[in-house]
């Protein structure tokens, strides 16, 4: 009964059925089955299904989002029914994503947020045009352990120097990871700056921010 | 709404025609072929007994193309409807009768044997932007004799779509319209769902051969369907003016289409060609001119005035290698081949003024032809609003809203053609990583893949042996021992 209920979790991500996903997350309360086992035994099934077909070229950015997006509500069904159980769905970790100040570009920004909080991170969005006090201050607020900072142009690239190097004179950078992204940042570049990476895609975002939280 | 391209004013479309009927009385046309002859002159046409030219009175020529059917289809190998002959219908198919193919290591243009034709069917097959495929290259590895036949019989082995092939002499034709009968069920069955199509050339200017008359009426009277390839080369065997070619080709057709109509009325012909202007500086007939498509556009617009289907040879490239010309020859005038709305546009993959092939560019060139189907495919409404129902209470004013909406989801597969991994739409750091390969290697890439996952389609095994037993008889009369081993058959190649 519940292995059929999982795969549909699971095609319900796959297809980007957002409806469905809440029913199914609806009906896992129902039955008691465990909200922890619903999410890593159905829904992260399918994204990690839609995440590899999109590494292999075979699924899309709207199939990719849309897929996130479900998931997200899904988890947003089961979270408050795991406070009730007193616990916490343990998440791979706190992230605060942002886009550098002077830059208003955001998409794919805003999909690497929807991918890694698919994934199983727990994501805070600032948004665009963030000086660097304000990212720093909310990793702090919410012990983030990752900062992921995007810029579009190469202008306001170097903002995410300002940051990293800000992070260091704090003393901060034992805690917080830092990714920069962004379609003119390339390996160099993050080396250059001493971020602890960059990733080429959502996809690629989320394996980098397994892999600073020590959990590939 | 199909966007179209269109050269001529109506008023042009009726000079040509007018001018072309002039043609046809005087200076005439050279028919070298004794029945045919005697076809138009029982309708009425006079024939010089001695030059064997036809004057045919524009009478003949109203009531023969009368009779042309509108529309009629290629089947494949199920008996599905698969490519419309008719209307603004657009078709590709990989062109015909190649004598070499470009090897993409050696970069050598290597004479054309059975594995060369076959490589580029099992590609062809697994590309859907060619509705059809065809005798793509010759194969010198068999007698000149059985060539014609060879090349369908293979196309028939390995293929399940409808076919563009062509015989270059009687005897052939009848061998190869029998092949389609021993497949089809017989020879009401063939002509009930035709499978293949032949192309037939008269010489310019205003020849019709012993040979392509034949043809004509050997496959009229089978009711198999024929496609004129008339090739006018403006400034050589035909006048330097677009407009004086595209009136000569005219003439042609319609000289090809009274022979054959008055063979049998009512059976399929279409109105096609191969149409170049003569480069001045090599003497040479450039497929990936402008002037080329101009031509082929053109007639194809005094087609489908008489309402006939139409054929043209575009999307081919005079460039030696799959270069940067071979793209933008190929792409810019399969582009103009599928605004103009013709039927049949053969001479994707070819190379070298239609000489050479390569399996890889019928990989780049199906992305070609796909840029050019989403054109005609046009701008389309799939939503009640046009935009104002994007936009609900959930659009917070950021970039990527709209990649969050289900509607995405349904529909950018509609709106978006998605090219294939021969377009390379990476970051310049993916690109590197992936080992920096230019759009030759990329396609050489997927030539592999396809070949590997290519299958042999499922025969009817009764018709498959009785299909192979004609064949090797043909082999066995033109003094052959075995015809060349193929793989994936279970039929033996020895003559037995």
């Amino acid at each position: 009964m519940s292995e059929e209920l999982y795969e549909q979790m699971a095609q319900s991500i796959i297809e980007g059925e957002k409806e469905i996903a809440v029913e199914l997350a609806t009906k896992a309360i129902e039955l008691n089955i465990h909200p922890l086992d619903a999410i890593a035994k159905g829904f992260v099934v399918g994204v990690n299904y839609i995440g590899d077909q999109f590494g292999k070229g075979e699924a899309f950015l709207p199939e990719l989002v849309m897929a996130g997006e479900a998931m997200k509500a899904a988890v947003g069904v089961l979270e408050p029914e795991l406070l009730k159980l007193g616990e916490a769905r343990e998440t791979l970790g706190r992230v605060v994503l942002a886009t550098v100040e002077g830059d208003i570009h955001e998409i794919g920004k805003t999909l690497v947020g929807t991918m890694l909080s698919a994934s199983g991170f727990e994501v805070t969005d600032l948004g665009v045009d963030q000086p660097a006090e304000k990212i720093i201050g909310k990793a702090i607020e919410i012990d983030a352990q990752i900062i992921g900072m995007s810029a579009l142009l190469t202008t306001t690239m170097i903002r995410q120097r300002e940051v990293i190097e800000e992070l260091d004179k704090e003393g901060l950078r034992s805690r917080i990871k830092v990714m920069v992204g962004g379609a003119p940042i390339t390996k160099s570049w993050a080396e250059k700056i001493n971020a602890d990476g960059t990733a080429e895609d959502a996809m690629g975002a989320v394996q980098l921010a397994k892999k600073l939280v020590g959990k590939e | 709404m199909q966007p179209k391209l269109t050269l001529l004013t109506n008023d042009l479309i009726e000079r040509i025609l007018d001018e072309a009927h002039q043609l046809l009385l005087k200076p005439g046309v050279k028919v070298n072929n004794r029945k045919a002859r005697e076809l138009l002159a029982s309708a009425g046409a006079q024939v010089d007994a001695e030059t064997n030219v036809v004057h045919i009175p524009a009478q003949i020529v109203h009531e023969t193309t009368a009779s042309v059917p509108n529309e009629f289809y290629l089947y494949d190998s199920d008996g599905n409807p698969a490519v419309k002959y008719g209307g603004d219908a657009v078709h590709f198919d990989p062109g015909s009768s190649g004598i070499a193919m470009l090897n993409p290591e050696t970069l050598e243009h290597e004479t054309t044997e059975t594995s060369h034709l076959l490589k580029l069917i099992k590609v062809a097959e697994q590309l859907p932007q060619y509705d059809a495929q065809s005798t793509a290259v010759i194969c010198h590895d068999v007698p000149q004799q059985i060539q014609d036949s060879y090349h369908l019989y293979l196309a028939l082995l390995y293929s399940k779509k409808p076919i563009v092939t062509g015989a270059f002499t009687n005897k052939t034709v009848n061998e190869m319209i029998e092949m389609l009968a021993i497949l089809a069920g017989g020879r009401d069955a063939a002509r009930e769902k035709p499978r293949a199509i032949f192309d037939v050339c008269p010489a310019p200017p205003l020849i019709w051969s012993d040979f392509a008359s034949g043809n004509l009426i050997a496959l009229a009277r089978a009711g198999i369907p024929a496609e004129i390839v008339s090739v006018p080369l403006a400034g050589a065997a035909a006048p330097v003016t677009l407009l004086g070619a595209v009136t000569q080709h005219t003439a042609e057709c319609l000289a090809g289409i009274a022979i054959h109509q008055l063979a049998q009325a009512g059976s399929p012909i279409v109105w096609g060609g191969a149409a170049a202007i003569f480069d001045m500086k090599k003497g040479a007939t450039p497929m990936g001119a402008v002037e080329t498509a101009m031509l082929d556009c053109s007639y194809a617009q005094v087609a489908k005035t008489l309402n006939i289907p139409t054929h043209t040879y575009l999307g081919a490239t005079d460039s030696k290698l799959v270069d940067a010309q071979a793209g933008l020859e190929s792409g810019i005038t399969a582009m103009i081949g599928a605004l103009s709305g013709i039927n049949m546009i053969s001479g994707s993959g070819m190379l070298d003024f239609l000489s050479c092939h390569s399996a890889e560019k019928l990989i780049i060139d199906a992305e070609g032809i796909a840029m050019a189907k989403r054109m005609i495919a046009g701008v389309q409404l799939h939503t009640e609003t046009l935009a104002t129902g994007f936009y609900d209470d959930n659009i917070n004013f950021k970039g990527g809203d709209f990649l969050k909406q289900k509607i995405t989801m349904q529909l950018f597969r509609k709106e978006q053609h998605l090219p294939s991994a021969v377009i390379d739409r990476d970051s310049m750091h993916n690109w590197k990583q992936a080992g920096s390969l230019d759009a030759f290697a990329r396609a050489k890439a997927i030539v592999n893949e396809l070949l590997a996952s290519y299958s042999r389609p499922q025969l009817d095994e009764t018709a498959e042996q009785a299909l192979h037993a004609f064949m090797l008889t043909l082999a066995r009369n033109a003094g052959m021992d075995a015809l060349p081993a193929l793989e994936d058959t279970t039929t033996a190649n020895a003559i037995g």
